[in-house]
């Protein structure tokens, strides 16, 4: 590995953690879907920085290719997310419904109110 | 007398989307032929004249802002029925193929069972499904008698009748994924410990639309109503807890 490599590894890593990072003190992202992107960022960032971990996780659950391992925990991982959210949409859709329910409920009731306060209105102008 | 009371205590639901050139006619119908129903239409996001044609022909409208389904749209009509003190739901598609006269035959049936489905193969009208698409409802009906321990041969008939116990918990169970609202009701409520009755209805032919004969969208159908049914059954059954009155 050339250090031209090694360096742009490091840094790279360090852009995707501090996107990530940035986003939440923006609040553009909430904790727990921050959870996986930061594990998978700092797990990165071990990696770019000490290479050697690598081979040593690699051969710590027998996967002959080091760089299978990151694809695999990579895959692992997006999984996960993409699964969270799906379960996210999920959620919010059953609140929008309920939300569009009591909207179009209310809505009605305000109508009604509104025809029978017309209605006792014109009663006692007569 | 007993008959008039039981149509002032049932709120008819149809829920509809962008049917306005059945809908003003179906709501007028249904209050000459039962007088002193409440009718609620549900406007499932339509962009059409559905709201207010259904509205100038007497009906109350809930209109919601964007299409959520049958489901959707039934749910809406099941928590007024209980914010308003109804007994009794009754839904009505609002495109005319329900024929109201067979309402007060739905609601005695009620005396007897919480839920009540207008069949259309059982016996009346002229209604009728051929190949793929009848191979399904066939596999869906012994499944779903089975369950609700009576014989249901039309489990995606939209023609049905609740009672108190079932408008309790359909107000607050009632599934919107598409087929849903027909198949997974029936196990929600079977499943709840409602009890669960057909009668035949007469069905006329529906003003617009083709029933398709594709043998691959009957086969698309057949596989999302077991997939609907089969997580109908395996849901935990903590969920559908309703009070009894």
């Amino acid at each position: 590995m050339s250090t031209t490599s090694y360096i742009l590894g490091i840094a790279v890593t360090l852009l995707a953690l501090g996107v990530v990072i940035e986003m939440l003190r923006r609040r553009r992202l909430r904790e727990r879907h921050a959870l996986w992107w930061l594990v998978a960022g700092a797990m990165a960032l071990v990696i770019s920085v000490f290479p050697a971990t690598l081979d040593w996780a690699a051969d710590l659950v027998g996967v002959a290719i080091p760089t299978n391992l990151v694809f695999f925990v990579s895959i692992a991982i997006l999984f996960l997310v993409c699964l969270q959210n799906s379960s996210e949409v999920t959620v919010l859709e059953n609140k929008t419904r309920t939300l569009a329910e009591n909207s179009a409920l209310l809505e009605l009731r305000i109508r009604q109110l509104e025809e029978s306060r017309s209605a006792t209105n014109s009663d006692t102008e007569t | 007398m007993r008959g008039m009371s039981r149509l002032e205590k049932t709120l008819i639901v149809m829920p509809a989307f962008n049917e306005q050139d059945s809908v003003g006619n179906v709501v007028r119908e249904v209050l000459t032929q039962l007088p002193g129903v409440s009718v609620l239409v549900v406007d499932d996001g339509s962009t059409d004249a559905t709201s207010r044609l259904a509205a100038n022909a007497g009906a109350l409208v809930a209109t919601l802002p964007f299409n959520l389904g049958v489901g959707g749209a039934m749910r809406t009509g099941f928590r007024y029925a209980v914010q308003n003190g109804f007994d009794n739901v009754v839904q009505i598609d609002s495109d005319g193929q329900h024929d109201p006269s067979s309402v007060p035959a739905l609601l005695q049936a009620l005396d007897t069972a919480d839920l009540v489905i207008g069949a259309r193969f059982a016996g009346e009208g002229d209604y009728s499904v051929s190949g793929p698409r009848q191979w399904a409802m066939v596999v869906l009906a012994s499944i779903l008698s089975r369950a609700a321990q009576t014989t249901l041969t039309d489990t995606t008939s939209g023609f049905r009748a609740s009672g108190p116990r079932a408008v309790a918990l359909f107000a607050r169970h009632y599934p919107a994924e598409y087929l849903g609202d027909t198949i997974e009701a029936l196990v929600i409520a079977t499943r709840a410990g409602c009890t669960v009755r057909q009668i035949p209805v007469s069905m006329r032919a529906r003003a617009g639309g083709i029933p398709s004969h594709n043998p691959t969208k009957a086969a698309a159908y057949l596989a999302r109503a077991v997939l609907a049914l089969l997580f109908a059954f395996v849901r935990p059954s903590s969920t559908l807890r309703v009070a009894t009155r």
